[in-house]
């Protein structure tokens, strides 16, 4: 059936089980996350839907748990899927906004290193190396911080997603301005360029028409990648308590609410957000490195 | 006669695909014997070097021998697992590949390499093989070897380089040696150095030299025997003054007719007919000034490249690529500049077009006056337009992104030379005077063949209606053929469209073909600039001459008889 398919990219695509799966598996999780109000059989952080005689009820297959609740209740009672998903919404939504934002600062810095040279590229990559010297976790709890004594604590606690999309942009956008300026660096010396220059098109036509779609390859690649680095890293912070609040739980902070009670015999709060943060995770990457693979034609 | 040392029989060698497998080689037949060049000739994809490749067991991913035998002194290679071809490879059978810069490990010393393969080849410890291995230096023809093989791959020039990549090739001593395209990416005076080398190898240590090459010329000066290859089939073989002087298949006569003479200017490039059409017209209009005078003087030209260098690092002094007296194009004239690698042709060229920036002198244009002193945006827009380029290589010239119309509408638009409503037609027309189909703009740059790209390149020049054209190595990416083609339709539009062009190359028969004046370079210096006829004809400058013997010429003459056998 596979040798019917004309299309190189369906055909790799299609030869490779393991991506499609990914795929599929990243699929799912967006769609379950961003309906999570009309999927969720339950919504967990409204008080009155609550109530606390359902605390640490176990998985529906266990013994003395309820049919409502699949994969159980915390000891508050709230359904542990329905937090899931509203927690697997807000972590996906700060790991493509954090990426989004890398991608754009990246872009115009590596744009403008690459194709102007001379003191506008040591300028911009002197700053982006100073930056790439500190963790990225450290800068973006060093923003965190800032933003945290700077902000009322009510204005902080209802810009958390914004906050934290911040922190993780501003941290990440160093490796996609190298790449960038790598693959500008190249594609300034093809010839179709000096053909652009040579027909008097002005610099901002030849970067955006003729230069951008060439190197817009690997940033795709290491965009697909960041997204699961944002999305750990974003859990991490919560995990930290820095992260979203507690009204507000991501993946991160549900796990980190949970790990507390691991040892008492309520696995489920802790196992069950850690296993979804670990199938996104694994998904984007492994779809990511599908991608490079099927970009790079000498792999193939 | 005895056995020959090699014989190729009916070898057919397949690249599997998932949408039918294609077919590399099919069905070649030959036999190489002791002392004897064989020369395999063919144009890009005529499976020349997959035979070479196949020989020797290095056929690229996913590529295999599917029917044939390779037979060596009594041994099927094809029939030989990796495991010992890999023995064979090196103490058998020997390569050189094309180019001498990257077959060479540029960490190690050149001493090194070459002891490493002859201690693992010849079984010797590795002090023996240093001192072998400076004597072997010493037999490709590398003076002083005992202190240059101390020397890195950089220090040496290419054509010492490739001498060092036969000296690895000969390491094992192998009977038969394959020569993959050898000399083309060297200079025409140090290609027939290395040729004459790999002849008197060949000679003396009685080996078989399969000669993969694209260029008639090498063929004529160095194959006793040839065989012409064409997509994967052998089309003619025989001894090389034969098949050369009296070709019989179709193909090899196209060859031959293709490939310009560096005798004399031929009629199709000198006078070709004109042509009239609507799109001629309409590139004509801007054509409304005089056409007698000079188009473009330059003063004394002077271009520098900054050394590289960390920031605080002492600088080496700049390197000086162009030093030129000053030069006049007259309009509607074809200055040809023809040099070797690194002769600063390409360089001036562009100087002379505003692509560069000039370090010192000033190029003045009749129409737009000095082009560095244009300030302001109209100005600059009136003189690029004027002004086109044609480059060297089809394919990173033209942006694989975009489909082929936006490419040709783009300057259009861009210089407002036609409304939107118009552009679709104007764009379609002139991919039809380029020879192209006018619903090839629907596709884009990788559906075409390399010609086809260049004539898409040509398109793109003209489509602001220029008056000049620096034309910067037009056919050094083709094939013969194609180029025959290219260079007809680049005359055909000068004679048409009243173009004045600078043709830059480092080919003497196609700079013959085009140009009224021709100036040589040499190491950034104009050393002759004379009428084409009369520099081609006496040449007065030394360098020229040199230039001019070493030229390989496919000139038919016997060979000595005693010396093919």
């Amino acid at each position: 059936m596979l040798n019917r398919i004309k299309s190189d990219f369906w055909y790799e695509l299609l030869s490779s089980p393991v991506t499609v799966i990914s795929a599929l598996t990243i699929i799912v999780l967006v769609l379950a996350c961003a309906f999570a109000p009309w999927i969720a059989p339950h919504t967990p952080f409204d008080p009155s839907t609550i109530s606390i005689l359902d605390n640490n009820l176990p998985p529906a297959w266990e013994d003395g748990s309820d049919p409502r609740f699949v994969l159980g209740t915390d000891m508050q009672g709230r359904d542990v899927l329905s937090a899931m998903l509203y927690g697997g919404r807000i972590s996906l939504l700060v790991g493509l906004g954090a990426v989004a934002l890398s991608t754009l600062i990246g872009l115009v810095v590596g744009l403008l290193a690459g194709f102007f040279g001379g003191i506008t590229d040591t300028v911009l990559m002197r700053v982006a190396e100073v930056q790439f010297a500190f963790p990225p976790i450290l800068i973006a709890l060093l923003l965190n911080g800032i933003l945290k004594t700077a902000l009322p604590a009510d204005v902080f606690a209802t810009a958390a997603v914004p906050i934290m999309i911040l922190a993780i942009g501003l941290a990440g956008w160093v490796q996609f301005a190298r790449i960038v300026r790598a693959s500008t660096m190249v594609q300034r010396d093809q010839d179709y360029v000096t053909a652009c220059h040579a027909i008097g098109l002005p610099n901002h036509t030849v970067i955006l028409r003729h230069i951008l779609p060439n190197v817009l390859g690997p940033v795709l690649v290491l965009a697909m990648l960041q997204i699961a680095v944002a999305i750990v890293t974003e859990a991490t912070l919560s995990f930290l308590g820095l992260g979203t609040p507690l009204t507000e739980p991501s993946l991160g902070a549900l796990i980190q609410a949970g790990s507390q009670f691991l040892f008492s015999g309520i696995w489920w709060v802790v196992i069950f957000p850690g296993l979804m943060l670990l199938a996104m995770v694994i998904a984007f990457n492994l779809v990511a490195d599908w991608f490079r693979d099927y970009l790079n034609p000498r792999l193939r | 006669m005895t056995a020959p040392l090699l014989s190729i029989e009916a070898l057919c060698v397949g690249f599997p695909h998932r949408l039918g497998d294609f077919v590399a080689v099919d069905g070649f037949t030959m036999d190489l014997n002791k002392g004897e060049i064989v020369g395999l000739i063919g144009e890009s994809g005529a499976g020349k070097s997959t035979v070479g490749n196949a020989v020797i067991g290095l056929l690229s991913h996913p590529g295999r021998i599917t029917a044939g035998r390779i037979v060596l002194q009594d041994q099927d290679l094809a029939a030989l697992s990796a495991k010992q071809m890999e023995v064979l490879r090196g103490r058998r059978i020997g390569m050189i590949f094309q180019d001498p810069m990257t077959s060479l490990n540029p960490l190690m010393t050149v001493g090194a390499q070459l002891a490493e393969s002859i201690s693992i080849l010849q079984n010797k410890s590795l002090s023996e093989a240093r001192i072998e291995a400076a004597k072997r230096l010493g037999d490709v023809g590398i003076p002083d070897a005992d202190t240059r093989m101390h020397q890195y791959p950089h220090e040496f020039s290419g054509g010492m380089r490739q001498r060092v990549v036969i000296a690895l090739a000969l390491a094992g001593d192998p009977d038969l040696l394959i020569a993959d395209e050898p000399t083309t990416a060297l200079d025409v005076s140090v290609q027939k150095q290395v040729l004459d080398l790999i002849r008197s190898i060949c000679r003396q240590r009685q080996l078989g030299v399969i000669l993969v090459t694209h260029d008639m010329g090498v063929i004529a000066e160095t194959a006793d025997r040839v065989c012409v290859m064409r997509h994967g089939k052998l089309v003619e073989t025989g001894v090389t003054a034969d098949v050369l002087g009296s070709p019989k298949a179709e193909y090899t006569k196209q060859l031959i007719a293709a490939i310009p003479s560096i005798t004399e200017r031929e009629e199709r490039f000198r006078n070709p007919a004109r042509r009239t059409g609507e799109i001629d017209a309409w590139l004509l209009q801007a054509h409304d000034r005089e056409e007698n005078g000079a188009f473009l003087r330059s003063s004394a030209l002077v271009k520098e490249f900054p050394a590289k260098g960390a920031s605080f690092r002492i600088r080496p002094p700049a390197f000086r690529a162009v030093d030129v007296p000053p030069l006049e194009i007259a309009r509607g004239e074809v200055l040809g500049l023809v040099g070797e690698s690194g002769s600063g042709k390409s360089t001036l060229g562009r100087l002379l077009t505003g692509l560069l920036p000039i370090t010192e002198g000033a190029v003045t244009y009749t129409d737009h006056g000095d082009i560095s002193a244009l300030r302001q945006a109209a100005q600059r827009k009136r003189f690029r337009r004027d002004v086109q380029v044609v480059f060297q290589d089809p394919y990173s010239s033209l942006n694989s992104r975009l489909r082929v119309d936006h490419i040709l509408s783009e300057p259009i638009r861009f210089h407002g030379l036609a409304s939107r409503a118009q552009t679709p037609r104007l764009v379609g027309a002139l991919l039809e005077r380029v020879g192209l189909k006018a619903a090839d703009g629907r596709k884009y740059p990788h559906q075409f063949s390399g010609g086809q790209r260049q004539r898409i390149c040509i398109a793109r020049a003209l489509a602001v209606r220029p008056r000049f054209l620096l034309c910067d190595e037009p056919t050094s990416a083709l094939d013969v053929s194609i180029q025959a083609e290219m260079l007809a339709l680049l005359m055909e539009l000068r004679r048409s469209l009243g173009l004045t062009m600078l043709f830059v190359s480092h080919d003497l028969a196609v700079v013959r073909q085009v140009s009224d004046r021709v100036a040589v370079m040499q190491r950034g210096k104009i050393v002759e600039l004379r009428e084409s006829e009369a520099l081609f004809d006496a040449p007065e400058h030394e360098y020229t001459r040199h230039l001019l013997n070493t030229a390989p010429r496919v000139q038919i003459e016997t060979r000595n008889l005693e010396e093919a056998l």
